[in-house]
């Protein structure tokens, strides 16, 4: 009975909020969401959607291979964006790619949000060697990039476990590295938010109740502190799939045979001085507007969520 | 200062020891050196006294101990490819990855200043919209995807047919947007001039040159919006402050305010972030040596990797730590040195 009055409280709060409001007023952020919920649509219903289905090999035919996309002579109309040197159908490819891009992209994230903001929240509430040892090691990581990070952390494990075994579970093995490379960010940002939270009345106030710290800090203070988690989630996301392509790109990352945008775009850059750019470029294209639209709607986000900062 | 300096030398060392145990532990746990080293009909009991005699029995920490003790006299192994001692084959590398920073850094200043600046002064121009669109387009292009569509148009060379070739203007377009490629785009080439020892060097001759600037481009800009925004958010901020305010009050031409008295306060934060991001573009000279085959330590790693190559990948790992401690703790103190209003002793916020 109660959830029936919050979520109806929740929606109107919605509502009235000046996300809506400035959502309504911003035509480049409807604009950027319209293009990225229909990119993910289109990805997850790649199924349904594609002409063939790139996975199955008797679909596939190699002397229909490196045939060009429809607006230059020589293109087969069954092919609309040509194809790739294995004979794969290019809009069927990319379509499942754009589908394993954001698997990943999205899982990372939130094994990214997951710990990071469980060893904010630590670091900033309990303080003392535990905040001291965590940001350390946040640190440390954060100075040498991100990406470097998940560079040698998947070079290491791919070297240890085998090729074999590592493209048979790359997906996983990939939502790991990018999400273990890419925590202190979040930790960073939730503990600025607690420490600023830790000296307010209410935490006073529960801890005089008798409340103990488990529940202070993830049922009353993690609350308070979501607002940045948000903002930053966004940019993280891009950045997640920006760094599964580069990793797939090295050979890190998705095998050939089940390729994300990144490992299509390595596989096509071997037969660019041949003349078949579309190969490499047509799966970039979709990256960078994967990707630019996200950012987009990251830095509307943060404007409206945080309208002290500079438009930077 | 003194006490500044001992503790960022401290947090240094505490970093190089974190990192050499990392590398320690990956030599480690990679393969097994005694089937690199005999036979397949050496039996069991000789590979057990070989194990022996090279230590390999010994507990961890002894073993990391003589690890840690070969690494300070710049010991790291032979690799297993190119037969000679690893830290010989990084520094075989290093000049060519050296270049490619060095160029692009000197791309990135170049422009980055004056359009961040620009952009500050008139925020509302145009010019400036279109910089600061055109700089969150870069960011979210990955920099082996701009290496690729450098390569496609400046090397390649690009046919352009989209516009319809019967018209003036069509076929115009098509003859503009099309390029002639030509650039090259594979590795150093041949006019390297040998400088002393390793160096061999792209920066003085023509043809060198010429190989080094795509390779630069791509990799400058990964870095160049980033900068960019950062120049122009601090200058904005800058040119709102009271002594500005006070120095046109007194009636200095604006061009001395913006490049003489707000500038200066402007790199303050941009040094810290730049030492930190040459840094960090050592991770981007990996994806770019991959795209332009460029011979350096990038492409090396990738392929010490490929090929299990391990004393080389822990050497790399090792000295790329040296280069970020270095790096990092170079940039604080002179941050420090230049803004003396930072809280040298003080606890960390």
């Amino acid at each position: 009975m109660t959830t029936q009055v919050s979520t109806t409280t929740r929606w109107a709060r919605f509502r009235d909020s000046y996300l809506l409001y400035s959502f309504k007023r911003t035509w480049s952020a409807q604009l950027c969401l319209a293009i990225f919920l229909c990119l993910v649509l289109a990805a997850f219903m790649a199924p349904w959607l594609a002409p063939t289905n790139p996975y199955d090999l008797r679909q596939i035919d190699i002397l229909d291979s490196e045939l060009p996309p429809f607006w230059i002579e020589g293109a087969v109309e069954h092919y609309t964006l040509g194809t790739d040197a294995q004979g794969r159908d290019l809009l069927s490819i990319i379509l499942y790619g754009t589908r394993v891009s954001l698997v990943i992209g999205f899982g990372a994230v939130i094994l990214q949000a997951i710990l990071g903001v469980t060893f904010g929240l630590l670091a900033g509430y309990l303080g003392g060697r535990v905040d001291a040892i965590l940001m350390r090691l946040a640190d440390i990581q954060l100075s040498f990039s991100t990406l470097m990070v998940a560079i040698v952390v998947g070079a290491v494990v791919k070297a240890t476990l085998g090729s074999s075994f590592y493209s048979q579970y790359a997906v996983l093995m990939l939502i790991l590295i990018i999400g273990l490379a890419e925590w202190p960010q979040y930790a960073r940002t939730v503990r600025a938010s607690v420490l600023a939270e830790k000296s307010k009345e209410y935490v006073d106030a529960a801890r005089v109740m008798g409340l103990g710290s488990r529940r202070i800090m993830f049922r009353h203070v993690l609350p308070n502190t979501l607002s940045p988690v948000f903002v930053i989630s966004t940019v993280q996301i891009a950045n997640a799939i920006i760094s599964e392509a580069a990793l797939s790109f090295l050979g890190l990352g998705m095998p050939e045979t089940h390729p994300s945008l990144g490992s299509l775009i390595k596989s096509g850059f071997d037969y660019i001085q041949s003349g078949s750019w579309w190969i490499t470029l047509i799966p970039g294209a979709v990256l960078v507007v994967l990707v630019l639209v996200i950012n987009l709607l990251g830095d509307w986000l943060r404007d409206v969520m945080n309208p002290r900062l500079y438009k930077g | 200062m003194i006490a500044f300096l001992t503790k960022r030398l401290m947090h240094a060392i505490l970093v190089m020891l974190v990192i050499s145990v990392i590398a320690f532990a990956i030599q480690d746990n990679l393969g097994d050196p005694i089937q690199q080293m005999v036979g397949q009909s050496v039996p069991e009991s000789e590979r057990e006294a070989l194990r022996e005699r090279l230590g390999l029995n010994d507990p961890f920490h002894v073993q990391y101990l003589r690890f840690a003790g070969n690494a300070i006299q710049g010991d790291f192994g032979y690799s297993y490819f190119y037969r000679e001692p690893a830290l010989d084959v990084i520094a075989r590398h290093l000049p060519a990855t050296l270049e490619l920073v060095f160029g692009a850094t000197l791309i990135i200043v170049l422009l980055s200043v004056p359009i961040g600046v620009y952009s500050a002064i008139k925020p509302r121009s145009p010019l400036s919209r279109f910089f600061m669109g055109a700089s969150i387009v870069g960011i979210s292009v990955p920099v082996f995807l701009t290496a690729i569509v450098l390569i496609q148009i400046f090397a390649i060379g690009m046919k352009v047919t989209l516009f319809p070739e019967s018209t003036a203007w069509g076929s115009w377009l098509n003859a503009t947007l099309s390029t002639e490629g030509g650039m090259p785009s594979f590795g150093r080439g041949q006019d390297l001039v040998h400088v002393v020892g390793y160096w061999d060097s792209n920066l003085f001759s023509a043809g060198g040159l010429q190989h080094l600037v795509l390779p630069s481009i791509a990799l400058a800009s990964i870095m160049l919006p980033l900068f960019i925004r950062l120049i122009r958010a601090e200058m904005l901020e800058v040119l709102q402050s009271e002594y500005v305010k006070f120095a046109r009050a007194k009636g200095i031409s604006s061009w001395r305010i913006y490049f003489v008295h707000a500038l200066k306060n402007t790199m303050l934060p941009v040094i810290t972030v730049g030492g930190v991001q040459i840094g960090t573009m050592v991770a981007y000279t990996i994806l770019t040596e991959t795209v332009f085959q460029w011979p350096g330590m990038g492409l090396m790693f990738l392929d010490a990797i490929n090929r299990a190559d391990i004393p080389l990948i822990v050497a790399y790992l090792m000295i790329v730590g040296v280069i970020f401690v270095v790096t990092n703790t170079i940039v604080d103190l002179i941050y420090g040195l230049v803004n003396p209003t930072v809280k040298l002793t003080g606890k960390p916020a």
